[in-house]
């Protein structure tokens, strides 16, 4: 070995380096805020930012998740009921007396894991295209909360170690963000130090050369299923927390803004290309997006319009396909 | 012989639909209650086969509408969307006098279209994923439709003639919507499907870029196929309001369509990876899968457990129906 081979590549110049796709979400970021400050000069107080960085907390977890079945180039669509199944499980484990509600926030992300495990084996093992599987696990999880609840939002309450996660501060930073930027870190650290991360990359660019390289493709797809699940129902358990309790499809609002987060990110929906910090720019980005359109009063049906109107612009401008040629 | 076998390779997948779809109809009729306490009139039978048939064939409709676009390798998501809009936009427009029905019917379709021509422009020209694309432009399809009817309603003058001539009986016994579903697939599914357009689309399923080298017009019939999509929803859009006589924009009804168009699409044997499967096997599979929600009625499930036996059967079917590590021949395709 000569100092050549593993000294750290040489330096590309500083165009290159740039990553047009989250220099230009940052970018809306900042069109967005300073659009709505023309309207209300709250919406560049640092209270005010604060505010937002905790509400997109939750997606951004979510949105974790989703990024890394994204990259292996799958999709996870049970994302909604995933979240409920976290919720409801982590509350339902509280009302279980002092030693459930030690185990609340771990019980409801096992849920999680669970929901992920089947969802993997099935794209990793048995090979069923991952938008179906995940769409039929869904409705599978929503039956099985819809036969736990009796179809109404369950009563049990969150556990006070939720409630602390969420919905408080420690030192003025809300404890949301802490633990967004607690698994942000363990994701970028998971994804550009682990071998775990760069298989990830590897099988989302080409699985049968990762496979032919001796990566274990499938326990690696299995694997990033589970860490969705886990992270989706995480998300449930904090938004419980956030809220008081769970409730039914509360998730449902969580698929679209989860995926577009990662797309919008700059991150390939057939995968092997993005990078974690993309994935952050495009959560704050949904999440200012979504708070400007309730703030300037909007009727629901403008927004939905609107909603979806800048995303298919925002993915023109830098997440277009290669032409065919 | 060896043509025989060739045919029945590529309609598997159909055929299998079929029969699932006849044997659990049989379960159905010889188990409802209206047919075994008044035994076996044609009035009774009709009526139950009728109900089912009304039922089915909005369904149907829709897998219709997802499988031109599934042919192409893409997904429609916004098919619930632009269903829902057609029905909201269908409680307005489709009213008075006949002329102005007529007028109503093709406004309705027409959007459908364009809702179509919007899905096809974002994918084709602004080269969009169509999982992505149909996601954020379902969500402005539903804006639309939320626009039109904030709040379930009706219009008085309501074109009821031609929606009970549209959902009753012919002769007292055939239902009116098959007749209806039929003569689609005799007049617009198999010219599609013989004419170059049709040939183009299935070619580029199966490979966009082997059709583009061999100078298929490739975008001509991905874009053919996403406007078709669009009518088709707007039509099964259409027949929600003649049911129902009223117009709702409810996302979960949206949703509910979208996901079960791609489940009928998946029974009915049409790949998801493009290329493969015809609307018929898509109609068949629209019709087993109500016919299993029928089922859970028919034997008195508690309500409360029937969304998990309906997701639990979904999981089975669809995973029958798709997984591909019983079909592949060597390892390394497991990964391709």
């Amino acid at each position: 070995m000569t100092d050549q081979t593993s000294a750290a590549p040489a330096r590309l110049p500083l165009s290159q380096r740039i990553d047009l796709p989250v220099v230009t979400a940052f970018g809306c970021i900042v069109v967005l805020l300073l659009v709505g400050s023309l309207y209300s000069p709250n919406f560049l107080s640092p209270e005010y930012l604060l505010l937002q960085l905790k509400v997109g907390a939750f997606l951004g977890i979510i949105a974790t998740g989703m990024m890394l079945v994204v990259l292996v180039g799958q999709i996870d669509l049970s994302v909604p009921w995933t979240v409920a199944v976290g919720a409801m499980m982590a509350s339902a484990a509280t009302s279980y007396g002092p030693m459930g509600e030690i185990f609340s926030i771990p019980f409801g992300v096992l849920c999680g894991v669970m929901i992920g495990l089947v969802n993997g084996f099935a794209v990793a093992y048995l090979r069923i295209p991952s938008m179906i599987i995940t769409l039929a696990v869904n409705s599978v999880a929503q039956g099985l909360m819809v036969a736990y609840t009796g179809g109404f939002s369950p009563q049990d309450s969150a556990s006070p170690a939720m409630k602390f996660l969420a919905a408080q501060s420690s030192f003025g930073v809300p404890n949301a963000v802490i633990v967004w930027f607690v698994v942000g870190a363990l994701a970028v650290f998971l994804l550009t130090r682990t071998t775990y991360g760069r298989s990830v990359y590897g099988i989302g660019n080409k699985e049968a050369a990762a496979y032919l390289s001796g990566i274990p493709t499938q326990r690696v797809v299995m694997i990033a299923f589970a860490l969705c699940g886990g992270l989706a129902a995480f998300g449930g358990v904090l938004l419980a927390g956030y809220s008081g309790k769970a409730a039914q499809s509360m998730g449902d609002a969580y698929l679209l803004p989860a995926i577009a987060a990662v797309v919008l990110g700059g991150t390939s929906i057939l995968g092997g290309r993005g990078s974690y910090l993309g994935t952050v720019a495009g959560a704050i980005l949904i999440t200012i997006l979504q708070s400007i359109l309730s703030v300037m009063q909007i009727a629901e049906f403008g927004r939905q319009i609107i909603y979806g109107a800048i995303i298919v612009a925002m993915l023109l401008l830098y997440g277009r396909d290669k032409g065919m040629r | 012989m060896k043509e025989f076998r060739f045919w029945f390779s590529e309609q598997r997948g159909t055929l299998l639909a079929l029969g699932i779809f006849l044997a659990m109809f049989a379960v159905y009729l010889t188990n409802h209650p209206a047919i075994v306490n008044n035994g076996y009139t044609v009035q009774g039978v009709g009526n139950v086969v009728q109900t089912a048939a009304n039922k089915g064939v909005l369904l149907a409709l829709v897998a219709m509408a997802q499988t031109f676009v599934v042919l192409t390798a893409g997904i429609d998501l916004s098919v619930g969307a632009i269903f829902i809009l057609a029905n909201c936009l269908a409680s307005y427009i489709v009213v008075g006098s006949p002329l102005t029905v007529t007028a109503g019917v093709i406004g309705v379709l027409l959007t459908g279209a364009l809702c179509g021509a919007v899905n096809a422009a974002i994918v084709i020209f602004g080269r969009l994923q169509p999982i992505v694309a149909t996601i954020a432009s379902g969500a402005v399809f539903f804006g639309i439709a939320l626009w039109l009817r904030p709040f379930p309603g009706s219009s008085p003058e309501f074109a009821s003639g031609l929606a009970s001539a549209l959902t009753g009986k012919l002769f007292g016994l055939i239902p009116t919507s098959l007749v209806f579903l039929a003569a689609v697939v005799l007049l617009v599914w198999i010219p599609f499907r013989r004419s170059v357009l049709g040939r183009a689309v299935y070619a580029a399923g199966s490979s966009e870029v082997a059709a583009y080298m061999s100078g298929m017009p490739v975008r001509r019939a991905k874009f053919a196929a996403y406007v078709l999509s669009g009518v088709f929803a707007a039509t099964a859009g259409l027949f929600l309001t003649f049911f129902t006589y009223s117009g709702e924009a409810s996302a979960a009804n949206g949703n509910t369509y979208t996901l079960y168009s791609i489940a009928a699409v998946v029974l009915g044997g049409v790949s998801l990876f493009g290329g493969r499967g015809s609307a018929i096997g898509a109609i068949f599979g629209a019709l087993a899968f109500r016919a299993i929600g029928d089922l859970l009625f028919v034997f008195e499930v508690d309500p409360l457990w029937q969304p998990l036996f309906q997701g639990i059967v979904l999981l089975i079917a669809v995973s029958i129906g798709s997984a591909r590590l019983f079909r592949v021949r060597n390892r390394l395709e497991l990964f391709g």
